[in-house]
């Protein structure tokens, strides 16, 4: 959130902070519809859906759901050493939490592939002639796992950014905003996979 | 305003949360394996309320916000299972 | 009033910060600049729609095709929906009374956020861009009406996906703006302004951000899901990919029905500032005034069936709608009695802008009437999709929100410019814009009684007497929107000046100079009185 006022009021966290909470509210909303959708296609076709999340691999859900969650520790480790003044572990945090949502993109890109070679693809005959049960979860598959790596992409960006922050002396022990509402964003999309891991990978 | 006063949470204590939440991660793919059947919706999203609540509480700082901030969380989220639940009166009803 | 000399201070209008000429405009994150430049392009879209909207008009006055085809009719609905839903009526009041005039009320130099304000009118503009592109890119006009219904949007073969994209961009505007102002109301309000102490405008924007916020993201996901259907053939609503249609319903009115009180809260708001000014008289009830805007945000999030009786949804969920649809009346009602109530017995001023802020309660209560009859399960069924639907809801948007929206300009209008216009003019043309208002819309009300259906470019002989009549109410209409424009547009430069207190109101925006200085405020005011407070009481 940009936090700079022309008219150079001292920098507000505590609003820049308000807001960065506000639009997160708007992102769980944004998934809060397709969890909706779910919630009504998986009442009205249960078996459908049982038989969906069979042909997940839980195996690379639960590898993903791990990775995920360390991820999200060392963002918060990142924080506590900028607070203590130690800029070089924050980036070295950082930087190990870039690596495990790398490891996270490879997951799902294979996934995703082996998806495909099943000729399970959107759109694809193979899709289309499953039983109605089973074709709405692989819709909502796709839509749910493709919004969610979109905002691994955007949250990785914003760690990037705030490594070049830290080096260029901007974020710091005095002022570490930006950081702080990065974490809160890289929070939310390991927030919102410990919903979407059960309920597509385990709720065979 | 000043961040000088901000809480700062020990390295361990991300270890501890971390710790916690792949136990539970381990319990519910136990869960699932060991098939509850019309439960194990319920149980795993209670685990995974469980988790969102861990993560929400202290990797995202929610224990040391404001009290308002609290509240605004905790009534998005009251928000979104009240509209649920009304969609609900339709599907369920039909 | 004084004759036409200059003002002395340096207003923001020609403050020149780093960017000089018409970079100082459109680079400036100055909240006021903002306003305006969300003015002009809300108004320019405004007469496009509007210019629409009477073609439509036009093509009704006799049955059979006067001036157009059943497809063109069809295109041009669509577009008069989307341009007024979207670019006019839900940003309209907040980003362009609410940017002026939220921080000045607030006794705050700007919002809280101003680049991202600045983002949020180019996020708005790029969103417009694209609507007015649907219409001329790719296989021809969007022809589903704004509310794009599956599965006929999922399988038009029109440009449908342009629109859709328009419309989710325009809502991200929408949620940065309504996260700038609650931060803006829970950060910036001036030294010793409690939250009991803030006008009752701000408290409206404040209600209407937070549902700006939280409803706004769902139609988000939905049009998203739409886009999926038509590009990649993934199916969610559309029966023949294996979806349901039903629930593209209430997914579009989860979001869409909050967003009627998106449009009509600020409006509220602005008739509240309105009266007591008028009145010379502190707002009746100004805790109920609170309370009711809290409650219509939080009792609007549930009402969305409303629009699906006849859809088929269930006995009991038609049951519930039908009856919060009736308890979300209460406030507004409550609302209604307080604006009486205020301006009773009080010394009033019958200026152009109160003149519009009563005819907004006049034509509000034939809207909010009307809906009642419309959220009644039995007498649903009989006027669903016909033109008393479309009666009511411009009674409701157009009264309402529009009036209440003629009336900000007409209020602030010396403060925004420090000129003021031509008074005479301004209530001639109100006159007109009444008259013409409900000739063209009451008729509606009994053709629709009579089974006109909406949306339709055709109809039967025995509804031509009242398509008539509408018609020609709308030329008058349109009249009456040119007389006004042209009394703003041409009094701008060539008015009297304007003294900073014309109206002699009590709320901050009016103890300072007009125009207002680039920083609102040489010292930030302690606040230490409720607003409201006129030094004459004029009762007893």
């Amino acid at each position: 959130m940009t936090n700079t006022n022309s008219h150079a009021h001292p920098v507000d966290n505590e609003a820049g902070k308000l807001g960065m909470w506000i639009f997160l509210f708007t992102e769980l909303f944004l998934f809060g519809g397709l969890f909706l959708v779910y919630a009504v296609f998986r009442a009205k076709y249960s078996e459908g859906f049982h038989s969906g999340a069979n042909d997940l691999n839980a195996m690379v859900g639960t590898i993903n759901t791990v990775v995920l969650l360390v991820s999200s520790m060392t963002v918060a480790m990142s924080i506590t050493a900028i607070q203590k003044g130690s800029n070089k572990k924050a980036i070295l945090f950082l930087l190990s939490t870039i690596v495990l949502a790398l490891v996270f993109m490879v997951n799902k890109y294979f996934e995703w592939v082996h998806k495909f070679e099943l000729n399970l693809f959107p759109g694809s005959l193979a899709l289309q002639s499953l039983e109605r049960g089973e074709l709405m979860f692989f819709s909502l598959y796709y839509m749910m796992t493709g919004l969610h790596a979109l905002h691994v992409i955007i949250g990785l960006t914003l760690l990037v950014i705030c490594i070049f922050q830290i080096k260029a002396g901007n974020t710091h022990k005095g002022q570490y905003l930006l950081l702080e509402n990065s974490g809160l964003y890289w929070h939310l999309v390991d927030l919102i996979w410990i919903f979407l891991f059960p309920l597509l990978y385990l709720l065979t | 305003m000043d961040q000088h006063k901000a809480h700062i949470s020990s390295y361990l204590s991300h270890g501890w949360v971390l710790t916690s939440l792949l136990i539970l991660t381990l319990i519910t793919v136990l869960l699932t394996w060991l098939d509850l059947g019309a439960f194990t919706i319920a149980v795993t999203l209670l685990v995974a309320s469980i988790k969102a609540s861990i993560v929400l509480t202290w990797f995202m700082h929610l224990k040391f916000e404001s009290a308002f901030t609290r509240w605004i969380v905790v009534g998005t989220f009251a928000l979104f299972i009240l509209i649920l639940i009304v969609t609900f009166f339709d599907y369920s009803f039909r | 009033m004084r004759s036409a000399e200059k003002y002395t201070h340096i207003s923001y209008l020609e403050h020149e910060g780093k960017y000089k000429g018409i970079w100082s405009w459109l680079l400036s994150t100055d909240h006021k600049k903002i306003g305006l430049l969300y003015l002009y392009s809300i108004a320019f879209f405004f007469v496009v729609a509007a210019i629409l909207g009477l073609l439509l008009r036009l093509e009704l006055i006799a049955p059979g095709p006067t001036i157009m085809g059943a497809q063109m009719y069809n295109g041009l609905f669509t577009l008069h929906g989307i341009i007024m839903v979207f670019i006019v009526v839900i940003p309209g009041l907040g980003a362009v009374f609410g940017n002026f005039f939220l921080p000045i009320m607030i006794g705050a130099k700007d919002v809280a956020f101003p680049r991202l304000n600045l983002l949020s009118w180019y996020v708005f503009i790029i969103g417009a861009l694209l609507g007015v592109a649907s219409q001329f890119a790719g296989d021809g006009p969007p022809d589903t009406g704004w509310t794009f219904y599956v599965p006929y949007s999922a399988q038009s073969a029109t440009n449908v996906i342009f629109a859709l994209t328009a419309a989710f961009v325009l809502g991200f505007s929408s949620i940065l703006t309504g996260i700038n102002f609650i931060v803006t109301i829970h950060r910036m309000r001036a030294p010793g302004m409690g939250w009991f102490k803030m006008p009752l405008f701000p408290w409206s924007l404040y209600a209407t951000a937070w549902i700006q916020v939280l409803a706004t993201p769902i139609i988000g996901i939905t049009l998203l899901m739409v886009i999926a259907e038509r590009t990649l053939n993934i199916g969610f609503f559309d029966p023949a990919l294996g979806g349901d249609p039903l629930l593209f319903q209430h997914l579009f009115w989860i979001y869409s029905h909050p967003a009627v009180y998106i449009m009509i809260l600020p409006a509220m708001g602005v008739v509240t500032e309105i009266f007591p000014t008028f009145s010379q008289k502190p707002v009746f009830g100004y805790g109920a005034i609170v309370v009711s805007s809290l409650a219509i945000a939080f009792v609007g999030y549930f009402v969305w069936g409303h629009h699906m009786f006849t859809s088929g949804i269930s006995y009991w969920s038609r049951w519930f709608f039908s009856f919060l649809s009736f308890v979300v009346a209460i406030p507004s009602a409550i609302k209604v009695f307080n604006w009486i109530s205020t301006m009773y017995g009080g010394s009033i001023d019958l200026k152009p802008p109160l003149l519009y802020a009563i005819s907004f309660i006049f034509l509000f209560m034939i809207g909010g009437f009307t809906g009642l009859t419309l959220g009644a399960l039995a007498t649903n069924v009989h006027l669903h999709d016909t033109s008393f639907v479309v009666a009511h809801f411009h009674y409701i948007i157009f009264g309402g929100m529009g009036f209440a929206f003629f009336a900000g300009i007409h209020y602030w209008y010396p403060k925004m410019y420090g000129r003021m216009y031509n008074i005479r003019l301004a209530n001639i043309a109100w006159g007109v814009l009444f008259t013409g208002f409900n000739l063209l819309y009451f008729p509606l009300f009994i053709i629709g009684l009579q089974g006109m259906p909406r949306r339709y470019f055709d109809y039967l002989p025995q509804f031509h007497a009242g398509h008539f009549i509408s018609t020609i109410g709308a030329i008058i209409l349109i009249i009456g929107i040119f007389m006004m424009m042209y009394n703003l547009i041409y009094y701008r430069h060539r008015g009297p000046v304007a003294p900073s207190n014309p109206w002699k109101g009590v709320t901050l925006e009016w103890q300072i100079e007009s125009p207002p200085t680039h920083e609102n405020f040489d010292v930030i005011p302690e606040i230490k009185h409720p607003p409201y407070l006129f030094k004459k009481e004029p009762q007893t």
